[in-house]
């Protein structure tokens, strides 16, 4: 039996809104996660752009780092921008704890302040598909500064990695919430079982 | 896209982002990288820097400027968090110089003494994004119209009292739930009613919410002022004086920020609320004259 494809998005602050808005509009039910009660319900979660040192230190107070831990052995995470710094084995400018779900190095802030925001085009390749090009919105962005050979690189900009891919696992350290295209969104509901469901159920 | 910045530039939307990545956050307002460390470590999302907070420069007068770029410049060194300034209202040479210094955000708020009591700064020009304050819709959107790219709810700051930023907030509703009722041929006699832009009445009537963020600030002292703005739809929360004017900063810090987190759920706001010592002690903003009160600057 199928089970609903309920997506979770990290709630505790950030650009939760705008993922809500694209997965409903791709007929996924999306729901705020605050606790780690409500991961259980949750075929994958992604953890949205926001402030890195705010998710730390709520993860603290609720003690949810363990539980994100546990839920990424099973299920698919994708994090965005701070997410992927949260989700990073190691991170630096400055250093802070991280969950280490992907064994990637993190540089915060890497190309400078909101003046240097700034939005890109580059091409994304998925696996099993040809290249499309991809909008990037970088706003205050990490970048990622060293990756072990078993993540898949799906998009680089400026000679470093934007997209990844690590197992069932993606990080972006662009804003794809922020762009038309539905790409990303798309891929990371495919990892969260949507195709493979779809299969089975058959 | 869905939530219709299509219209936007490039420019704009890299400003609309970093508000987008604030939401449901704090941003509390610092005097010292001192004070911008505890904000960090409590779990602030962005600093505000400015010479005196709000309690201050009222208790004190005089004339209120842009902070000093040495003092700024510490607390952007002591931070990994965005960094947001202050200008005064219409003081586009204080807003170049912020910009210049390179910090995230720049508020042109009415906490500082106008220098222009005609003309708001003309902020589309500008890299650096623009937060500015307002009393009601027509207001929030003259200044989106300029180019600020987050609003936020004027209160009545350094008072610690919470009334003017809910009537700020409730009257921005009211006329935004007024505007998604009107039929297309009203548009235009609103947009004079209210003395805004038509394009952005439109924006309204089309999406029931303002086309950049709705954060609150003035007067929030306590989790449940917090989290009583938040259930009125602001996005996130400004804290002035409420947290450095307050017994304990840091836990009271970190309690506002776990109330604009959990605003919506009374058994965590009940936790956050417990044992934070005493608030700043505060002004009723109805004993204020009228001459005293901060939220009738800029217009």
């Amino acid at each position: 039996m199928a089970e609903p494809m309920r997506i979770g998005i990290l709630a505790l602050q950030g650009d939760v809104a705008l993922h809500q808005a694209r997965l409903a509009k791709l007929s996924v039910e999306a729901v705020p996660v605050r606790g780690a009660d409500e991961l259980a319900a949750c075929r994958g979660l992604i953890i949205p752009g926001g402030e890195s040192t705010t998710f730390l230190k709520l993860l603290e107070a609720y003690a949810l780092g363990d539980p994100l831990v546990a839920f990424a052995r099973e299920r698919p995470l994708w994090g965005v921008c701070a997410g992927s710094i949260l989700m990073a084995a190691q991170v630096q400018n400055p250093a802070q704890h991280a969950l280490a779900i992907l064994p990637i190095t993190v540089r915060r802030n890497a190309y400078g302040r909101q003046n240097e925001s700034f939005i890109a085009t580059f091409p994304l390749r998925l696996p099993g598909q040809g290249a499309l090009e991809q909008e990037g919105v970088f706003i205050r962005a990490p970048q990622v500064v060293a990756w072990q050979p078993e993540v898949a690189v799906l998009a680089e900009y400026g000679g470093t990695p934007v997209a990844l891919q690590y197992g069932h696992h993606l990080a972006t350290t662009f804003h794809p919430e922020l762009a038309e295209a539905e790409t990303m969104h798309r891929h990371f509901l495919a990892l969260c079982g949507g195709e493979r469901l779809a299969a089975s159920s058959a | 896209m869905e939530n219709g910045t299509g219209w936007m530039s490039e420019t704009m939307r890299l400003k609309v982002g970093l508000a987008e990545m604030l939401k449901g956050g704090v941003i509390m307002d610092v005097v010292t990288a001192e004070h911008a460390k505890i904000a960090e470590d409590a779990g602030a999302v962005a600093v505000m820097a400015l010479e005196r907070v709000p309690a201050d420069i009222r208790r004190e007068g005089g004339v209120a400027r842009m902070s000093d770029p040495a003092l700024i410049e510490a607390i952007m060194n002591t931070v990994s968090i965005p960094v947001m300034a202050k200008c005064r209202i219409g003081h586009f040479a204080e807003a170049q110089i912020l910009q210049e210094q390179g910090v995230d955000y720049i508020d042109e708020s009415e906490v500082l003494t106008p220098a222009d009591e005609a003309h708001h700064v003309a902020k589309l020009a500008f890299k650096t994004p623009f937060v500015c304050g307002a009393t009601n819709l027509g207001e929030a959107l003259r200044r989106i119209g300029e180019g600020a790219t987050m609003i936020r709810t004027k209160g009545e700051a350094g008072t610690g009292d919470i009334i003017e930023a809910v009537r700020h907030l409730r009257a921005i509703n009211r006329d935004m739930a007024l505007i998604a009722q009107l039929s297309e041929m009203e548009l235009m006699a609103e947009a004079k009613r209210l003395q805004a832009p038509y394009e952005l009445v439109r924006y309204v009537h089309e999406h029931g919410k303002l086309p950049v963020p709705k954060f609150t600030a003035g007067g929030v002292a306590t989790p449940a002022d917090a989290s009583l703005l938040m259930q009125l739809g602001a996005e996130a929360v400004f804290v002035g004086s409420g947290i450095f004017k307050a017994s304990d900063p840091p836990k009271r810090a970190h309690a506002i920020v776990k109330a604009v987190t959990h605003y919506d759920k009374p058994g965590e706001l009940l936790a956050a609320s417990k044992g934070l010592g005493t608030p700043m002690s505060g002004i009723a903003v109805g004993e204020l004259a009228d001459e005293q009160k901060l939220a009738v600057r800029g217009w």
